[in-house]
């Protein structure tokens, strides 16, 4: 009787424990579950299938992730201070946040997008956009690592933004605010017809990646929302949404939302290269940062150009033309083919799909409607190829599969759309959990998408998770899409807020991950190669410490004759040449962060000691079974002091 | 009877915390993966042997003859020429100042131990070995093993060294 009664309370557990795990996700049954569960998962020791790149939004960053298991790896500082590496506290780092307006040690990041070649992902680059404080970074798919952020002048919101051509001949950054260019003090309601929307062409060597913007195109004051390239027939051209096309400066909510259409501005990037390379183009006077991270030096500089080169659309008739596209579009996105160029009219139920070939036609026969200063605009129903009427509320953004078909994320009714291309019917719907923003395929915005998952980013998370407080992380979700139906077969949290993400199989970038940095190939001015290279150097209050570090002690590891008011630079070099053995450097009292240096690699800390005494410094990162060994003494004595400065390890 | 109670209630238990257990892991672990932080901490185990180790009439490890013993690893057989060659020599004391200096003296105990007449005790397999696979030495090769506990459990870092430079720190070594 009493094993019964405790067989049954065992089972109510069973059912009360695992049943919870499913929270509210609607009309999934026990089996689906189980079969939605082998599906995500990935058993301990094994690999993802995919490498995940999300934008961290207001977090400045860019976390990766495994698909389908939702593992986060790793988050990689770009526009943010990052203590947990010291990235933007090291002496070293520090540059890399430097802009016109001085140190800025954060940014809102919006839309990554991983480099290409002739259409199809190669895994070399993923490149980010800084929304607040307008800048491009460059993030290297071989140490994951930030390597070179660029300044974008006269622009403000780089919104439309990082968005590369089918050969990565250009990551292109697109502003979101127009302003007066150049800035100026003038009344705000002179808005209309004064303020410019910069759309900023940023070349990318083909070899070392490095970024320098080629030409900068002043357009109308309006809103320029997102973008995205032309590819295959189509490349050549870039595609902008617009909106504000009013040209409101106040209560944009509804003074912004008056027009039935707005644009979408097709850019003949070609032509418009050809015009600069063939000295068109007006130079202006900006300030801009460029910073470089190199790898060699483990050190970054920052340059502040002087000069950028703008291009007045009057000035190359032909180049430019603007697509009406009903209700405020959001999401600009081009189909595999190059022959589709979709609109999310936000404010609309259905979307928009624009013929490139129509567009052509309708240049080529001067199908217009008048122009906005000076821009043709093109007939709408001559450039139209479709509309999907979806049904659903709020269309933001589309992504491709492989199989010719389309999937629209809708904000206001929470669901992805999935609808055929060319005939426009739309095959399935999902709700999401809640209010999606973006969606991403892996490769789902070039020629050849890897049609097996979408990823929903979501901007409301609610009851999905255990609460934690008023603030919770966004919720991704994972849809498999393999089949005619899409499935929702798991949830995930993410850091910050990711606006968009890009993925890539894992085995085009897994095998190239860099392991270690060479000891011999650190060029860092500071650097030893050897211990017995160890050592302090006082100029005035300046004191340098050269110091290494290898399992498990540091060289040197007692230090005296440093004085209150002193400035200290630890110059700490990493001896490890083994994968996966980073060391830290923590010193009491320090006002910015640790460092973390990955082996053959040196970074740089300043100290200023405030207090006589003798104080600790110690490894952070649990490096072996002596790590807590891992540690030592600098002796502070008053700034009177006369001691000599001296350095020992062992009493050597 | 009532041990059969008792199983029923671990069993469901067990379910319990297997089924919350996955949940929680998923959730802890954004930064560090655990098989890292397992590897690392394997090694203070071994620490707690150091007492056996120093049994009075036992020889120490790092003093124990076995120069019949190769090692695990890639080298497998290795005859040195009568005559040492000083260019090689030379070379393998620059390489050896760089990568190994950190934790071994030449001809005294830090670290880990002195290479000063290491090879009257160690095969020059052996002595490769350790220097080119030290995680797969200290795995399966019981000597590496107890020279781990007699250095209080410090391991031998892989510096990644070719093996023409690991054979070039071998011709150092027997210069000193």
């Amino acid at each position: 009787m009493l094993k019964l009664t405790t067989a049954m309370l065992s089972a109510a557990t069973l059912l009360g424990s695992c049943g919870n795990n499913s929270g509210n996700s609607s009309g999934s049954n026990g089996a689906l579950r189980s079969s939605n569960a082998e599906k995500v998962y990935v058993a301990p020791g094994e690999y993802d299938e995919f490498y995940a790149f999300m934008s961290g939004g207001y977090s400045g960053n860019l976390t990766v992730y495994g698909l389908p298991s939702g593992r986060m790896f790793k988050e990689i500082p770009v526009f943010s201070q990052f203590p947990t590496t010291g990235y933007g506290y090291s002496e070293e780092t520090k540059p890399m946040l430097n802009t016109s307006f001085g140190m800025v040690p954060w940014d809102d990041a919006h839309h990554p997008d991983i480099s290409q070649t002739e259409g199809i992902l190669d895994g070399r680059w993923v490149f980010i956009n800084g929304n607040n404080t307008p800048r491009i970074a460059r993030i290297s798919l071989k140490t994951f690592e930030t390597e070179e952020i660029i300044e974008v002048p006269n622009s403000a919101g780089n919104h439309s933004s990082s968005f590369i051509t089918e050969n990565t001949e250009y990551v292109v950054a697109g502003t979101r605010f127009s302003v007066p260019v150049p800035q100026a003090d003038l009344p705000i309601n002179e808005y209309k017809g004064k303020f410019k929307g910069a759309l900023s062409f940023i070349s990318v060597d083909k070899e070392t990646g490095r970024m320098n913007i080629k030409f900068q195109i002043l357009m109308p004051g309006f809103n320029y929302d997102l973008s995205h390239p032309g590819r295959g027939k189509s490349h050549g051209w870039f595609f902008f949404t617009t909106y504000n096309t009013e040209e409101a400066n106040s209560l944009l909510e509804v003074n912004a939302s008056q027009n039935d259409k707005d644009f979408i501005a097709a850019i003949n990037w070609k032509k418009i290269e050809a015009y600069v390379n063939n000295g068109g183009g007006t130079k202006m006077v900006a300030n801009y940062a460029h910073n470089v991270y190199d790898e060699s030096t483990h050190t970054a500089t920052s340059t502040m150009e002087k000069e950028v080169l703008t291009v007045n659309p009057a000035d190359i008739p032909g180049a430019i033309y603007f697509l009406p596209t009903p209700k405020s579009p959001h999401g600009c996105d081009v189909d595999p083919s190059g022959e589709y160029i979709i609109g999310n009219g936000k404010l609309s139920a259905d979307l928009t799909v624009h013929s490139f070939t129509k567009m052509l036609d309708a240049i080529e026969n001067e199908k217009f409607d008048g122009d906005a200063y000076g821009i043709p605009i093109l007939n709408y129903e001559a450039i139209l190829a479709g509309s999907v009427k979806s049904g659903g509320l709020g269309p933001l953004h589309t992504e491709f599969d492989n199989q010719g078909n389309a999937y629209t994320t809708f904000f206001i009714s929470s669901e992805v759309v999935k609808w055929k291309i060319g005939t426009w019917e739309v095959i399935d719907r999902k709700p999401t959990f809640y209010s999606v923003g973006h969606l991403m395929i892996p490769g789902g915005n070039s020629r050849k998408p890897f049609g097996k998952y979408v990823v929903a980013m979501n901007k409301i998370t609610k009851d999905r998770y255990l609460p934690t407080g008023p603030e919770l992380e966004h919720s991704a979700q994972l849809y498999d899409i393999t089949g005619e139906k899409m499935e929702l077969i798991y949830d995930f949290p993410t850091h910050g807020e990711p606006h968009y993400a890009a993925a890539i199989p894992a085995d085009m970038i897994r095998d190239k991950s860099q392991k270690i940095y060479r000891l011999d190939e650190n060029n860092h001015p500071y650097a030893i190669t050897s211990p017995d290279q160890a050592k302090v150097t006082r100029n005035g209050n300046e004191v340098h410490v050269y110091m290494s570090m290898i399992r498990s002690h540091f060289t040197p590891d007692n230090i005296e004759g440093i004085k209150v008011g002193d400035k200290v630079y630890f110059h700490i070099t990493n001896h490890e040449q083994d994968f996966d053995v980073p060391h830290g450097f923590a010193m009491i009292g320090a006002n910015n962060s640790e460092l973390l240096i990955m082996p053959g690699q040196t970074k740089t800390l300043t100290w200023e000691p405030k207090k006589v005494g003798v104080w600790p410094f110690y490894c952070t990162d649990f490096c072996s079974a002596l790590h807590q060994e891992m540690q030592g003494y600098i002796r502070v004595s008053p700034k009177s002091s006369s001691l000599d400065l001296t350095w020992t390890l062992d009493d050597e | 009877m009532i041990k059969k109670v008792f199983g029923l209630a671990a069993l469901s238990l067990m379910l319990l915390t297997s089924c919350g257990g996955k949940e929680e892991a998923k959730k802890n672990t954004p930064y560090k993966s655990p098989k890292k932080e397992e590897v690392k901490v394997e090694a203070p185990k071994e620490v707690s042997k150091t007492e056996e180790a120093k049994k009075p009439e036992e020889v120490k490890p790092s003093q124990r003859i076995a120069l019949d013993n190769k090692g695990v690893g890639p080298i497998k057989s290795l005859t040195l020429d009568p005559e040492i060659n000083q260019e090689m020599a030379t070379k393998g004391a620059e390489v050896y100042k760089k990568m190994c200096t950190a934790c071994h003296k030449p001809t005294k105990k830090f670290i880990g131990p002195a290479p000063k007449g290491i090879l009257e005790r160690r095969s020059p397999e052996w002595v490769m070995n350790m220097i080119l696979d030290p995680e797969g030495m200290i795995k399966e090769d019981p000597l590496a093993k107890e020279l781990l506990v007699e250095f209080n459990g410090s391991p031998m870092a892989n510096q990644h060294l070719t093996k023409e430079d690991a054979r070039a720190v071998l011709e150092y070594f027997r210069t000193l």
